[in-house]
């Protein structure tokens, strides 16, 4: 019953509808589009260095002669899984570490909010670009990781808040009354009482994470070559953007729709979830 | 000539919800009109449609004049000009009524400057007379002070200030008493009436409270699903209503002077504005119906006498002369057997012994400090019989939630013994502790926050039982649900699908599922409209007979307490100021504090109201952290301010303990001269003491 | 309130130690400045290397925990090593930190002066076509991440000044030195306008800030305060600006703190983009040199910078909210 109201109410969120179908889209581009094409991103076409758009190179191609359509879509890949991966890691995280130290107090909560703090106060950015260079050659995996462990902190600190109060609602005092055990009543009660707070959570990381990537991938501290993502092709190709516009536009226009549909879809989710909201 | 004519007012809001259908009333100069009804009846958004406060959305038609000028529609360069001064409004809570950034002075001030040409300073002088006018003392000092440095009843003492500051024609009170505590209520009603003469404003006074109402007003506007549907002077409505809804509302409000027995419910709930019945939309809950009441909806119609009534029957209630107690069945609760033995013979389910509970205050946001400590639970001892009800009454901050949380942790207490059916809860393992929570269990005041709004409720019944362990927990869901009058296909909802007074059901059926012996009531009708409450107190006290259960029930309306309890406990500062029998405390009282706190609770009866006198506090009540030495109550005693120098020195230097009173089996107070005496039906008549 | 705020200051300067160890600790350990004399042609040999590095404390052949109670010596007497070639970390953050500070200040008053007033005109005339277009902008803006943003911004004043065949707007370096006095203070300002606009535009700056702004106001606007104060007598708009503004203010202040780590990163874009000599671009070239001594110098400026900012948040709320303040 609930979640056809909450439905209803998405389906009818202009923001969550015109997200959700933009989203949809550069997924089925990203991964339909490459069959579609004619070129593979690992082939060089000789013939033609950076070419315009035009002809069997639908967008272009590189100055190694690379097809920029694959090319760009293969970059919308990595973009994608990154993104979606390190926000389910690092909302899961920040559910796990916030809740227990809202709900249990004492000095786990202030172990753990010291060390959200200093998580804080180490420049992030810094630390994956020291570390992500020393792990050329090994699984992007780690990268994906690194990114999880910069990007849960505030988020545990919201759900570390809104636990708080949740111990006193009189429904967990009531639970506690019956002697139910604690880490059910968390399970139970506390993290479904959480669940809109991480599913909009759980949507801005994944912009936050694709844009983390691009932005490491731009200085050359995130994906290594041969393997591209968004960041990697929007920094080689704005070197030559005013002279080769269509190195810098497909893929910077790509980042720019990716993350404004996710954060639509984040929006709309928020609305749609919080009966609280205003707009 | 009147002040304000409102007539054929409807508000609709977006989605086509019509709150206000149709209300039509004037108030005179110097009148008070009193407006009633449960919640969700339209009567605040009736006031607000009037001031133009009503969010964007709202369509208002109809029309609203003040000495003939039209409001409706006006443009703001003029409404500004009447808001704050022809009219003032007096919100309920008036802790979020006031900007939290600014200081009370500054507030009342601006209101001052707002429609008086006038210098800061003056004003700012301006804004501390009227704080003086409404009793707040040191009012040079306080008008400096931020809104959350104010108690409640201070707040709203300003507010009043700040709505008398333009000498309006009208005011428009909103629920001004519902946030505050009955000692606090009555002095706050006196500042208004204090406020009227000083004016000689109108005033429209919104509330659900039959009694504030019944001392108050010159004329009454009973108001449902968003009609009124009877109108007259208050005692045409209190002693000759003849719409059944108001004569329902009359018989099921508990009475501070009530016999005890069931109370009348009203069976139902009122109607959603957005889903109303075809005819009448009080039909499908009176008895009194007929076919023809679906027909259309009853005009209010002339009544003689300048009354006005919306019911199609009200010549023939008139005509037999019925009352609320004719026309609504009252159900029969069967006796108690358990009672029938006597007291001391019964098994003690439940007994404190000194119990004491002590915070620490603690300042600073991030680094916290001690700085003092929260005397909240100060030695207190009672007792509960087997099958008996206990009522631990008193005023927010006096430590009554305190003392039962301390009893529901079943942890070891800081000072003193708690021993639940003859366990000692401080030498419980974890094992016994979890046995014992099958025999105690709680049920909560806000029906809202009690239930997990993700889960549906059957499951929410049967958490408890899946927790210990129990076999058939679906039969059992049914039983329960069945047993609190509710439907068992009810199982798959969810809590926000049910109304108030069904949701607080199914918080006894949740806290019934164990069978437990004793019961804790938080509260539990206090979040409840009358015409609902009654119901459940029915329930709670036909459930307590048949299933042998005792209670520990803990509140602050002493009128319910009358009705459903066997013994009460009266609290003040983390101590207990009287305790004994219903009949003994009522009647008797003989603590200066129960006193005072049974003269200020409004009955619900005009002439009673008119004559009765009132013993008023000074004052608020002390911080829990720096109680006054001695006896807690001397500073705001009435008793102590009359006493000689001598007998004085014993309040200050000697806490007074609670002994039993000579003549009675069952009471006990805790003043050094105590003294019983009749306070209910005390009258202006009666002399001195 | 004095002692309270000296014992958070404490507590901050414990943090900002850790942290810069931390730092210290894992650049001295993933990074090797050593590859770059190893690699040099002719051959330098090992024991010279070592001999420079030892100098510089950066050989990795000493243990990293002797090279770090060095750096901490250093540090605490006011000495932040060399860099490594030999430089002093001292003098090239003495050249850079004014740099950087400036954008930072300048970039951060803007934002959020800007986004507050962008995000409180929003929520007052919330639906109009007023607030739907700075809806619309600041979510458009909110969704290109800085380096992009600079980017678009640079290679737009390219084409601009090669349409109009001079340099209306410069868009690299921080200032021609080839001007002196007022030339060249106009100079400065011509060169701040594109880092300005990339860093306090977007996600750390107006757009986010106006988005908050709104949200934070229109809670406020449901509140009975306002009600009161239009039932006083007061104009709507007057009521918004004057009790609701001022009271939305407060949580708006508490997101800075938040917000500053996302500024700096920005900072360290928008550095690099535009060719500024501060400390972002000090960092990225710092790392790609593997410079180590560098790289903990930036992290102890970065985190003094965060933990000032959360002080700062702090101060502010206690200087808009009586509530704090008194507690």
């Amino acid at each position: 019953m609930r979640s056809k109201v909450v439905l209803r109410r998405l389906l009818r969120n202009k923001q969550f509808r015109y997200g959700g179908i933009t989203l949809i889209l550069l997924v089925l581009l990203a991964y339909v589009g490459p069959f579609i094409g004619p070129y593979d991103w690992t082939e060089k076409d000789f013939m033609a260095f950076m070419s315009p758009p035009g002809g069997d190179h639908w967008w272009g191609t590189t100055s190694i002669g690379a097809d920029m359509y694959a090319v760009t879509l293969r970059g919308m890949q990595k973009s994608l899984v990154i993104g979606l991966l390190v926000a389910l890691i690092a909302t899961g995280l920040a559910a796990v570490v916030g809740a227990f130290a809202g709900y249990f107090g004492g000095w786990l909560d202030r172990v753990l909010m010291w060390g959200v703090d200093l998580l804080l106060v180490l420049p992030s950015f810094l630390i994956l670009a020291i570390v992500s260079p020393r792990l050329k050659g090994a699984s992007w995996i780690w990268f994906v990781a690194l990114l999880a462990a910069f990007a849960w902190m505030i988020t545990s600190r919201v759900v570390r808040s809104m636990t708080v109060s949740l111990r006193e609602r009189e429904y967990v005092l009531a639970a506690v009354y019956m002697g139910i055990p604690r880490w059910k009543i968390i399970v139970r009660h506390i993290v479904p009482n959480l669940a809109s707070l991480l599913i909009i959570d759980a949507t801005i990381n994944v912009s936050g994470a694709v844009i983390g990537e691009a932005a490491l991938s731009f200085f050359g501290f995130g994906i290594q070559p041969p393997d591209v993502s968004l960041g990697t092709l929007i920094a080689e190709g704005s070197r030559n953007a005013t002279g080769y516009p269509w190195l810098f536009a497909f893929p910077a226009g790509l980042l720019l729709l990716l993350v404004l549909s996710i954060n639509l879809l984040g929006d709309g989710l928020r609305d749609a979830l919080d009966p609280g909201s205003n707009s | 000539m009147s002040i304000l004519e409102v007539s054929d007012l409807t508000v609709t809001f977006p989605g086509g919800v019509q709150a206000v259908r149709g209300v039509s009333y004037e108030v005179e100069r110097g009148e008070v009109l009193g407006i009633v009804g449960e919640s969700g009846s339209g009567k605040s958004v009736t006031s607000l449609a009037i001031m133009g406060l009503l969010p964007k959305g709202a369509q208002v038609s109809g029309s609203v004049k003040l000495y003939g000028r039209e409001l409706l529609g006006m443009d703001e360069d003029e409404l500004v000009k009447v808001r704050g001064k022809a009219i003032s409004m007096i919100f309920q809570d008036p802790l979020s009524a006031f900007t939290p950034v600014y200081t009370i002075g500054d507030q009342i001030a601006e209101a001052v400057r707002v429609h008086q040409k006038m210098g800061k300073d003056k004003a700012a002088k301006r804004a501390v007379e009227l704080l003086d006018l409404v009793g707040i003392p040191n009012p040079g000092l306080r008008a400096k002070a931020f809104p959350h440095e104010f108690s409640g009843g201070m707040r709203q003492r300003a507010m009043i200030a700040m709505a008398v500051a333009n000498d309006p024609d009208l005011l428009i009170c909103d629920e001004p008493t519902t946030a505050l505590d009955v000692t606090i209520q009555a002095q706050v009603l006196e500042v208004l009436k204090t406020a009227q003469r000083e004016t000689g404003a109108g005033i429209v006074m919104i509330t659900h409270d039959l009694g504030v109402i019944a001392g108050m007003a010159d004329r009454v506007l009973v108001m449902y699903a968003g009609r009124p549907v009877e109108q007259g002077s208050v005692d045409d409505i209190y002693y000759r209503p003849r719409m059944p809804y108001t004569m329902g509302l009359l018989a099921s409000i508990p009475r501070i002077d009530g016999e005890e027995g069931p109370l009348v419910p009203i069976e139902g709930n009122p109607p959603s504005p957005s889903a109303l019945p075809p005819g009448c939309p009080f039909a499908p809950r009176c008895p009194m119906k007929v076919d023809m009441c679906d027909d259309e909806e009853p005009p209010l119609t002339p009544f003689g006498d300048g009354r006005h009534v919306a019911c199609i029957r009200s010549h023939e209630i008139e005509h037999k002369g019925l009352t609320g107690t004719d026309v609504f069945p009252v159900p029969v609760i069967p006796p108690s057997d358990v009672l029938r033995v006597p007291r001391a013979e019964r098994a003690t389910v439940l007994e404190l012994d000194d119990l004491i509970k002590h915070y620490p205050l603690m300042k600073g946001a991030v680094f916290k400090r001690r700085v003092g400590t929260v005397y909240a639970v100060d030695g207190i001892s009672f007792d509960v019989a087997e099958g008996e009800t206990l009522a631990l009454v008193g005023e927010s901050g006096c430590g009554k939630t305190t003392t039962l949380q301390q009893i529901m942790q079943l942890v070891p207490p800081q000072g003193g013994r708690v021993v639940v059916l003859g366990k000692d809860s401080a030498k419980l393992d974890k094992a016994m502790r979890r046995s014992l929570r099958r025999d105690l269990q709680i049920v909560f005041q806000d029906p809202m926050a009690a239930l997990d709004p993700r889960m549906p409720i059957g499951d929410i019944i049967a958490e408890p039982l899946r927790a210990h362990g129990k076999k058939d927990v679906r039969a059992r869901v049914a039983e329960l649900l069945e047993l609190v009058g509710l439907s068992p296909e009810h199982a798959e909802r969810y809590p926000q699908q049910f109304s108030g007074g069904q949701r607080q059901r199914i918080g006894i059926a949740r806290a019934l599922a164990l069978e437990p012996k004793l019961l804790v009531l938080d509260e539990p009708v206090s979040a409840l409209d009358v015409s609902i409450q009654a119901g459940v107190i029915n329930l709670l006290e036909e459930l307590k007979n048949s299933l042998g259960l005792s209670y520990l029930f803990v509140a602050h309306d002493l009128a319910v307490v009358r009705h459903l309890a066997d013994r009460v406990a009266v609290m003040y500062l983390g101590k207990i100021a009287e305790i004994g029998t219903v009949e003994n405390v009522y009647d008797h009282p003989a603590h200066p504090y129960t006193q005072a706190l049974l003269s200020a609770i409004p009955l619900p009866d005009p002439e009673m109201e008119r004559t009765r006198k009132r013993i008023l506090l000074e004052g608020d009540l002390p911080s829990p952290a720096d109680p006054p030495s001695g006896c807690r109550f001397r500073t705001r005693c009435p008793k102590f301010a009359r006493l000689s120098e001598a007998e004085r020195r014993r309040c200050v230097d000697e806490e007074p303990r609670v002994t039993r009173l000579a003549n009675a089996v069952d009471h006990g107070a805790a003043c050094h001269y105590a003294e019983e005496i009749e306070v209910i039906t005390a009258s202006d008549d009666q002399e001195e003491m | 309130m004095g002692k309270y705020l000296l014992r958070r200051l404490a507590i901050n300067v414990i943090l900002v130690a850790i942290a810069a160890s931390l730092t210290y600790m894992l650049a001295a350990t993933t990074m090797s400045p050593r590859a770059a004399y190893q690699g040099r042609q002719p051959p330098v040999p090992e024991a010279v290397i070592d001999a420079t590095l030892d100098a510089y404390n950066l050989n990795d052949k000493t243990p990293v925990l002797v090279r770090y109670g060095t750096w901490a010596k250093g540090v605490l007497t006011g000495d932040l090593g060399k860099t490594w070639n030999g430089g002093s970390v001292n003098d090239e953050m003495g050249r850079r930190i004014f740099v950087s500070l400036r954008l930072l200040i300048i970039g951060t008053i803007v934002g959020f002066a800007v986004g507050v007033l962008l995000g409180a005109v929003s929520a007052v005339k919330q639906y109009s076509f007023t607030d739907r277009a700075i809806g619309v902008s600041s979510f458009v803006i909110l969704a290109i991440p800085v380096f992009l943003l600079a980017t678009l911004l640079a290679i737009a004043a390219i084409s601009l000044n090669r349409g109009l065949g001079f340099t209306l707007i410069e868009y690299t370096g921080e200032y021609n030195p080839q001007l002196s006095g007022w030339d060249q203070f106009v100079n400065r300002l011509n060169h701040l306008i594109l880092p300005t606009i990339s860093l306090s535009l977007g996600v750390s700056g107006a757009a986010f800030y106006s988005r908050i702004q709104r949200n934070m106001m229109l809670d406020v606007l449901g509140q009975d305060f306002v009600r009161t104060a239009i039932a006083k007598g007061l104009r709507r708009r007057t009521a918004l600006y004057k009790h609701a503004l001022r009271t939305a203010l407060i949580p708006a202040s508490t997101y800075f703190a938040f917000n500053f780590g996302t500024l700096l990163t920005g900072a360290i874009f928008t550095e690099k983009i535009f060719s500024w000599h501060g400390m972002g671009a000090w960092l990225i070239d710092a790392i790609n040199q593997n410079d180590v001594n560098s790289v903990a110098a930036v992290t102890l400026f970065s985190a003094v910078c965060v933990l000032f900012a959360a002080f700062l948040s702090d101060v502010m709320v206690a200087i808009l909210d009586p509530r704090v303040r008194v507690s």
